[in-house]
């Protein structure tokens, strides 16, 4: 009996953007004998011209939030069956688009919600306690100087409003209940299986919260969420925690009541328009500022990379994603 | 209870001064220029000192003091404290414990966030405008990770109970096991640090614990792992420490507290694996008023024949 090998012509995956991922863990970050992965970044050419010169057509495409999936992105694409994002966001893809076109939608999944929620209480806990101020106070070489520092507000029996219960905020409020604080949440649904507080009204959970930590998703509903009216419920003792987008807040706002005092202060990864940050808040010690890396841990993104692997595989296996959103 | 000379060693809180002016005749040490002078003066009036964690009551001010009845310690370390020449001359000694736990347990985790997620280097980069030229670097996980902890008392148990929150596996080093802890054992401390990914410094200082962190645990820890000292500076060998960190054999530190305070070696300035606090521990507005009270507490309760609230056993 005679075998016959065949050469199989592996689905084409697109990388627009070089991910952090691969400067550090190199082509494993998405290595696979099941698909073949096109770098668009390694070419000089733009990528229209790009994709128009290549002989295989792309069938899926990796799309962190660098590299939004518009109508037009996907017009260059025509034999586009997959998006699968680098984040657990969707709001970067035109999901009514994607629908229209039939074409799936994956994103990362919890790959890396532990290591936002670990980002979250680790902002928290800095501007209470003020570690990043006061751990500057010290290599500035002020000590000596100044003699003790101001002191910080003790993290126990504080009220935190998680805003979102997914993934990312459930683990927030596990984390911060062993601190002894008090959770309560917002959610777009009441999930009777928890033990927290339940508020429908951001508004009305901030008036009777000492901080509040956004684990929400972006969309229509959530854009500027956390607006005046919040703040001044928050009040000038409050904290505000974002690790989810910026566009959930209202940034000028915010900046505005951290500069008059109207609020405590603030703990953000993330900004409406990144990587530009309001210089204004720069000149504040009760703000603690992160570059859009709450999630990029080396242990977390080897994860991501195994999500982004394991829905590409599945999918063109006929298999069920692992996690679809579309 | 006017009368009654009460020595304050240091400026420590102003609550508290107001507090113990209101009862009894406060004597601030620091304002004298000539220390022997006050003491010699107020002698025979002086029968309670307040001190902390950066000056106590050692056995020469202790002598000095002929009608001196307790030391009422604005800390819970008793390092400070000449503990033998007080019990051989049956002056009480009491602490601030509890009032000050959950604080220094909430600082020994935010550390090792702020250490292991790089968060105050990532503060630093976005407020140098470094951001609009590229991405942060990639950081190290902290759920999961194996946290050691040196020493499993009250600080200790609360430090072990939030890591759990994030599903660490928790290690410990003790004087002896605890027979009712589900956490695992190591009898030295070396194995201790060879089995962790962050060691934490909770136990308290005494003659046995001084340079219980040596260069030997540090080469256990290893370029991975990360020291965390909420405990006392002479816990951990500073020169030692400098070293492993400046050659790379040790793989970051999260400091809350040093040998000479408040000196701080030159070399960990520039680090961007280290993370360094003026001793702020319990340093809350709500937790330094919990002590306020307890030292003014003792001190009420010694004067008026009752029991003291907090003595040291």
């Amino acid at each position: 009996m005679t075998t016959t090998s065949f050469t199989q012509v592996l689905p084409r995956v697109l990388f627009v953007n070089r991910h952090a991922a691969m400067g550090v863990l190199g082509d494993s970050f998405v290595a696979s004998t099941k698909f073949e992965i096109l770098k668009a970044f390694e070419s000089p050419l733009l990528l229209p011209e790009f994709l128009a010169d290549q002989s295989h057509p792309v069938s899926a495409i990796i799309a962190p939030v660098a590299v939004p999936v518009t109508a037009d992105l996907i017009r260059l694409l025509p034999n586009l069956r997959l998006v699968v994002t680098t984040s657990t966001g969707v709001d970067h893809v035109d999901l009514v688009e994607c629908r229209r076109r039939g074409i799936s939608v994956a994103n990362a999944g919890s790959s890396y919600s532990e290591d936002v929620a670990d980002t979250a209480v680790g902002l928290l806990i800095d501007v209470f306690r003020r570690i990043s101020a006061a751990n500057r106070f010290v290599k500035q070489r002020l000590w000596p100087l100044k003699g003790d520092y101001p002191l910080g507000s003790k993290l126990g029996r504080k009220r935190i409003g998680v805003v979102g219960l997914g993934s990312i905020g459930s683990m927030v409020a596990t984390r911060l209940e062993a601190f002894g604080c008090q959770i309560s949440y917002s959610s777009r649904n009441r999930k009777p299986s928890v033990p927290y507080h339940y508020y429908m009204d951001v508004q009305e959970m901030a008036s009777n919260s000492d901080a509040l930590v956004i684990c929400c998703e972006l969309n229509d509903k959530t854009f500027h969420l956390i607006n005046r009216d919040v703040f001044a419920a928050l009040g000038k003792q409050g904290v505000i925690v974002n690790v989810a987008r910026g566009g959930i807040v209202d940034e000028d706002e915010m900046v505005r009541c951290l500069r008059e005092g109207e609020i405590g202060g603030a703990g953000l990864d993330v900004f409406e328009d990144e990587p530009n940050v309001p210089k204004e808040l720069f000149e504040l010690d009760n703000v603690v500022l992160s570059p859009h890396c709450a999630y990029t841990s080396l242990e977390g993104l080897e994860q991501l990379g195994k999500v982004l692997v394991g829905n590409i595989e599945a999918f063109f296996s006929n298999k069920p994603l692992l996690t679809p959103v579309l | 209870m006017e009368s009654i000379g009460v020595l304050m060693m240091c400026p420590m809180n102003s609550y508290l001064e107001n507090e113990l002016e209101k009862r009894f005749n406060l004597l601030r040490f620091w304002t004298s220029p000539e220390k022997s002078v006050l003491l010699e003066t107020h002698r025979n009036s002086i029968r309670a000192v307040v001190g902390n964690a950066f000056v106590g009551a050692d056995a020469q001010l202790i002598n000095d003091l002929p009608k001196l009845e307790i030391v009422s310690s604005f800390s819970v370390g008793l390092d400070k404290i000449d503990l033998g020449v007080c019990k051989d001359k049956g002056i009480h000694v009491t602490n601030t414990p509890d009032v000050l736990t959950e604080d220094v347990a909430d600082l020994a985790i935010g550390l090792i966030l702020a250490l292991l997620r790089r968060l105050c280097e990532c503060d630093r980069y976005v407020r140098s405008g470094k951001w609009k030229q590229g991405d942060f670097k990639l950081t190290t996980k902290f759920s999961g990770k194996s946290v050691g902890i040196i020493g499993l008392g009250r600080i200790g148990t609360a430090i072990a109970k939030r890591a759990e929150a994030f599903s660490c596996p928790i290690n410990y080093y003790s004087r002896t096991v605890k027979p009712d802890v589900a956490y695992k054992y190591y009898p030295t401390v070396v194995d201790l640090a060879k089995n962790s990914d962050i060691l934490v410094v909770a136990c308290p200082l005494s003659d046995e614990t001084r340079h219980i962190v040596n260069r030997q645990v540090m080469d256990a820890l290893g370029p991975k792992g990360v020291l965390i000292n909420i405990g006392r500076g002479p816990h951990v060998d500073e020169q030692e420490l400098v070293k492993a960190l400046t050659e790379g054999r040790l793989g970051g530190a999260a400091l809350d507290v040093f040998e000479k305070e408040p000196h701080v070696p030159e070399e960990l300035f520039g680090l961007e694996n280290v993370v360094l606090l003026p001793h702020v521990g319990s340093g809350t507005v709500e937790t330094r008023n919990a002590m306020a009270d307890l030292v003014v507490g003792n001190l009420e309760a010694h004067f008026s024949g009752k029991s003291l609230l907090t003595p040291v056993v």
